[in-house]
């Protein structure tokens, strides 16, 4: 797999997934948190991705 | 009030032997303290976002005190538990440093062992009865 972006995703997903089960006990919450860190994730990532994007490497 | 069959759990099981299990086997530990929900989304996510890291020619890395950063990432990676040493048994986690997924494959294999650890402290805390 060779897509960042795709990458990203599945890293955020994974985490989201994870978190989620670990600071919620019931399902419907779980899936609440988890829709928002997935959000928050991939929003943040893309945010600073266009943040960096001027600065050469 | 009566008991649940979690409670019953928590009560009968020694803390540090729950904490052992929930780090050999990701999950084992909220199994075990009845907590099925849970047990089986850690049993299935972090030994895959394990194997998704090593798919992307992530490396295990070697403990070397004399390079403090990947004797730490040697210590994150180990947190998954039993993963770690089939995949050291398999002979996978070489890494391959010129993949262009190599990072991220560091990136997945570091952080589900780093998860392994906060799912073993929780486990440790339902243990407890502090959850």
């Amino acid at each position: 797999m060779t897509s960042h972006f795709l990458l990203m995703l599945l890293f955020a997903a994974f985490v989201s997934v994870a978190f989620a089960t670990l600071m919620r006990d019931e399902p419907r919450e779980q899936l609440m948190l988890g829709a928002r860190l997935f959000g928050g994730f991939v929003g943040a990532g893309i945010a600073l991705g266009w943040l960096l994007y001027p600065f050469p490497i | 009030m009566r008991a649940t069959a979690a409670d019953r759990a928590q009560a009968a099981t020694n803390p540090y032997l729950i904490c052992a299990a929930s780090w050999l086997v990701p999950g084992a530990g909220h199994l075990w303290l009845g907590r099925s929900q849970k047990g089986l989304i850690f049993l299935v996510t972090l030994p895959l976002m394990f194997a998704t890291g090593l798919w992307l020619q992530g490396r295990l890395f070697p403990f070397q005190p004399s390079e403090p950063l990947v004797a730490l990432a040697a210590l994150a990676d180990l947190g998954i538990g039993l993963p770690y040493f089939i995949a050291k048994a398999m002979n996978l986690g070489a890494g391959n440093v010129v993949a262009l997924s190599y990072e991220y494959g560091n990136a997945f294999v570091i952080v589900a062992g780093l998860l392994n650890m906060l799912v073993v402290l929780d486990a440790f805390d339902i243990a407890h009865g502090r959850k």
